[in-house]
């Protein structure tokens, strides 16, 4: 399942929110993604999903991948170690399913793939044993732990880490990757989706996105052209960059950025897609004096290159797009409640008749976050 | 008599000679000759190109002397010339400039990285393309909170930083051991710039109180000019404690070169040798270099950045990691092949290590032990073209520090006779006839012409590779690879092999 090789790629990304925290079920997604078919080429897709574990809601949900029962087997020595496994079951899936619906363009003569071949899919239910955070927060457990499976263990890898929350991705057309983890079956309150495009070799399952760690969630279109730097920016801070994909270095900054050293979200977003010096120059004083300091002090995680992003977590949903835009991003709102963004505005319209739409300028966040508190 | 054959023959084309001594006049070494025509002395020719740039006619042509010696792979004709040079006079050859031995240039087998399709490379006309540097200690995090209003506000306060418009500084070099023409220039050229000119040892000259924000002022082991007003009057101060031309060794300003100004300048006496001491007699150990760096901090009001210049020597980069302990803010490294006014050459040819080494080494030291953001690093030793820049930015530096190409940019010739005091472009000179040939707002208009022009190539090399901040590319070592090193090197470089994708 591991690949040693770099991918570059060309993508789409969908996120959905409802803020009041309504749940609704995988198939909006599904079809907000799979208008997008031709941004994909099959090599690749995935969800993140919010609130759909609401009775293990208080335990860490680890979604793994094993390439085989002996990578399991060795694995979950590992978990029964460090963790106390509350509930652990195969992830429920549909082999060979696919996308019913027509797909536009390409679809015609590539058509849509039966998902085939996928690793072993197995979810863990987990809690931190109290008295292993004598000298660690809980979160920091989990982040050293998911480190040390993806960097120590082969034929395995950590797809997500979070309570209340799950990744589900693999190679093939997102859509049918959706139908094949019977995404219609679950309900969250926020959902995100990625197809892939990956150009130079083929995709793994693993190397689909989103990234996530602990609830960060991750779906990237574009490529990290400081992805060099970023991965030497975070590597004294403890985290082991093993998967060999730009994307990675997003999650980990926020992780950083946001849970470590406590910014505020938008200024996290500030540090990773900074304004232009000509700009902060022109900010008033007690702006720019915030503005000039993030640049100095975090340089190493400024995110340059063609990028749109959606970040998901437990509290809300997050676009932002590279400094100069050079990969698109469209956003809706639908009343007070529902918050659309989308690689193109026709895959919000498939789904919602939104009341307004507009393209959020390059390097400015858009926000989402829920009216009521979770963890 | 001396044995020692020409190392030039200076040819003189008599039927284009119109015998206007223009050239005898010109020649700072007593070469040129005026009997009823011009006769060069072979001997004193240093092939500093004075005479050849501003005959009229250019009649006058300057080659090596090729049959002096007979051929030896081994016993090379500097070789034999120096062991004559000492059988005749019993001393230390000295010599200026970098080391010109031919050996491996680093720098030449990095090869940087652009973009195709996946990534859009950025066109630096048509968009914003940041060079703007910090040097100084910036903290690992920042601390937020929010005022009464429910505004955000910094509440981490930052250590002093520096400002550069381009990540391209000129390197150390005194008064003495250049003209103050040479240090007018490049004081306005750093503030045209918006860059940075370092005093070197010898103190600052009173004319260049106006340019405070774009100096660094050095101390060194000598002292030198080194007053309360000295250290304040600056942008940062520099402590140094070597210097990749001479590792290990200290400095002589010969007491010819110390005239009314310099004395003042240096506060020591007219005509007595100005004599930098090997180490700082108040230096034994890393923790009274951390005293002088907290004297320094205290005597500027911590308003300053203190960096700290060493040269690239084998153990350099936990040199490097004690000095930030230490509490520098910047670390100067000095490489193997750094320009001086003054070395013995057995020194300058055979001591230190190359820069790109030493740089790589000190950067991923400091990443290695959570440090690399409490000082910046420059990387000074033979940066000659913006494609070094980028290369040294990529390896790790924050800014590169230019000296050599700095003097070839006012016009000197690299004829390596610093030390002799007989510049014949007005560089390294302190004779008045010889200081007057440098103009000196000429001279900055030519530093400046070359940052810009670097600049510019350093925001074409951004472009292409597809990111528009210079902090994007300090540090990414995944942006360069390396051709014809071996395995070993390539790890010390941290860079992998050309051929690799990502």
């Amino acid at each position: 399942m591991r690949c040693d090789c770099y991918i570059p790629s060309g993508c789409a990304v969908s996120g959905i929110m409802s803020k009041a925290g309504e749940r609704m079920d995988g198939n909006d997604i599904i079809r907000s993604i799979a208008l997008m078919h031709d941004r994909s080429n099959g090599l690749g897709g995935g969800f993140a999903a919010y609130g759909i574990y609401p009775r293990h809601a208080n335990e860490y949900a680890f979604h793994m991948m094993f390439d085989n029962m002996e990578a399991k087997d060795q694995c979950e020595e590992y978990l029964k170690d460090t963790f106390d496994i509350v509930l652990d079951e195969e992830i429920p899936t549909r082999p060979g399913a696919v996308f019913e619906q027509d797909t536009s363009g390409r679809s015609a003569e590539c058509g849509t793939q039966p998902i085939t071949s996928p690793p072993i899919l197995w979810r863990y239910f987990m809690d931190v044993p109290e008295h292993r955070t004598t000298f660690v927060s809980e979160r920091e457990y989990v982040v050293e732990k998911v480190m040390d499976i993806n960097s120590k263990f082969t034929g395995t890898f950590v797809a997500s880490s979070g309570k209340n929350m799950g990744a589900f991705k693999g190679v093939g057309y997102p859509e049918d990757i959706g139908m094949f983890y019977k995404l219609d079956e679950y309900k969250g309150y926020i959902w995100t989706a990625h197809g892939r495009f990956p150009t130079n070799t083929p995709g793994w399952w693993g190397g689909a996105h989103p990234f996530c760690l602990l609830d960060w969630s991750i779906v990237h279109n574009g490529e990290i052209s400081s992805y060099g730097i970023n991965k030497r920016y975070l590597e004294p801070f403890g985290y082991k960059l093993e998967l060999r994909t730009d994307t990675e270095v997003v999650a980990y900054l926020f992780d950083l950025l946001v849970r470590r050293h406590k910014m505020p979200m938008d200024l996290a977003v500030r540090a990773l897609a900074s304004p232009f010096w000509k700009d902060i120059d022109r900010m008033p004083k007690r702006e720019q004096k915030i503005a000039t300091a993030i640049r100095q002090v975090y340089g190493g995680a400024l995110l340059n290159g063609p990028f749109s992003i959606i970040l998901g977590y437990s509290r809300g949903m997050v676009g932002f797009n590279d400094r100069i835009k050079l990969r698109p991003m469209t956003c809706a709102t639908k009343g007070d409640d529902m918050l659309y963004m989308s690689s193109e505005e026709s895959a919000i319209r498939e789904i919602a008749d939104p009341d307004t739409v507009w393209s959020p300028k390059a390097g400015t966040a858009v926000i989402g976050e829920l009216n009521w508190e979770v963890e | 008599m001396s044995q020692i054959p020409p190392e030039f023959i200076v040819k003189i084309d008599y039927d284009t000679c119109r015998r206007c001594r223009r050239c005898v006049m010109n020649c700072s070494f007593g070469c040129m000759q005026f009997k009823d025509r011009v006769v060069p002395d072979h001997k004193k020719c240093v092939a500093c190109h004075r005479c050849v740039t501003f005959c009229p006619e250019s009649a006058i042509s300057i080659t090596k002397n090729e049959l002096t010696y007979k051929d030896s792979a081994n016993w090379l004709p500097e070789t034999r010339q120096n062991i004559l040079k000492q059988a005749e006079t019993g001393g230390i050859l000295l010599t200026g400039m970098g080391n010109p031995r031919p050996y491996q240039i680093l720098w030449d087998h990095m090869l940087i990285d652009a973009c195709q399709v996946t990534n859009p490379s950025i066109d630096p006309l048509r968009e914003p393309m940041e060079l703007r540097t910090f040097l100084g200690r910036k903290p690992n995090r920042l601390e937020f909170t929010r005022d009464g209003n429910d505004e955000i506000k910094l509440s981490t306060e930052l250590q002093p930083q520096v400002k550069l418009d381009v990540p391209i500084v000129f390197a150390a070099m005194s008064y003495g051991a250049i003209s103050l023409n040479a240090h007018r220039a490049l004081a306005m050229a750093a503030k045209n710039s918006g860059t940075l000119m370092n005093t070197g040892e010898g103190g600052i000259h009173k004319d260049l109180n106006s340019y405070t924000d774009n100096i660094v002022v050095q101390v060194a082991s000598g002292r030198f000019g080194v007053t309360s007003e000295y250290l304040n009057s600056s942008a940062m101060v520099e402590i140094k404690i070597g210097q990749g031309a001479k590792p290990g060794i200290g400095g002589h300003l010969p007491g010819e070169k110390v005239g009314e100004d310099i004395s003042k300048t240096r506060m020591i006496p007219v005509g007595t040798d100005a004599l930098s001491p090997a180490p700082h007699h108040d230096i034994y150990s890393i923790e009274d270099l951390s005293q002088l760096i907290y004297a320094i901090k205290e005597a500027t009001d911590y308003t300053k950045p203190v960096s700290v210049k060493i040269s690239a020597v084998h153990n350099v980069a936990a040199i490097a990691s004690g000095i930030v302990r230490a509490g520098a803010d910047a670390v100067t490294i000095d490489g193997f092949r750094g320009g001086t006014g003054a070395a013995p050459m057995v020194i300058r040819d055979n001591v230190g290590i190359p820069i790109e080494l030493a740089l790589a080494a000190v950067d991923q030291r400091l990443r290695d032990e959570g440090i690399r953001s409490h000082a910046s690093i420059l990387c000074a030793g033979s940066i000659r073209n913006s494609g070094d820049v980028a290369k040294a930015i990529a390896l790790g530096a924050d800014a590169v520090v230019i000296g050599t190409a700095a003097l070839v940019a006012m016009g000197c010739r690299v004829c390596q006779k610093c030390y002799t005091g007989n510049c014949a472009w007005g560089i390294a000179t302190q004779k008045p006839e010889l200081v007057r040939r440098l103009d000196p707002q000429v001279g900055a208009e030519r530093l400046s012409n070359l940052v810009t022009a670097w600049g510019y190539e350093l925001q074409e090399i951004l472009g292409s590779l597809g990111v528009n901040s210079i902090e994007s590319l300090r540090g990414s070592r995944e942006r360069l690879r390396g051709i014809d090193l071996d395995e070993q090197t390539l790890e010390l470089l941290g860079i992998k092999p050309a051929g690799i994708g990502q």
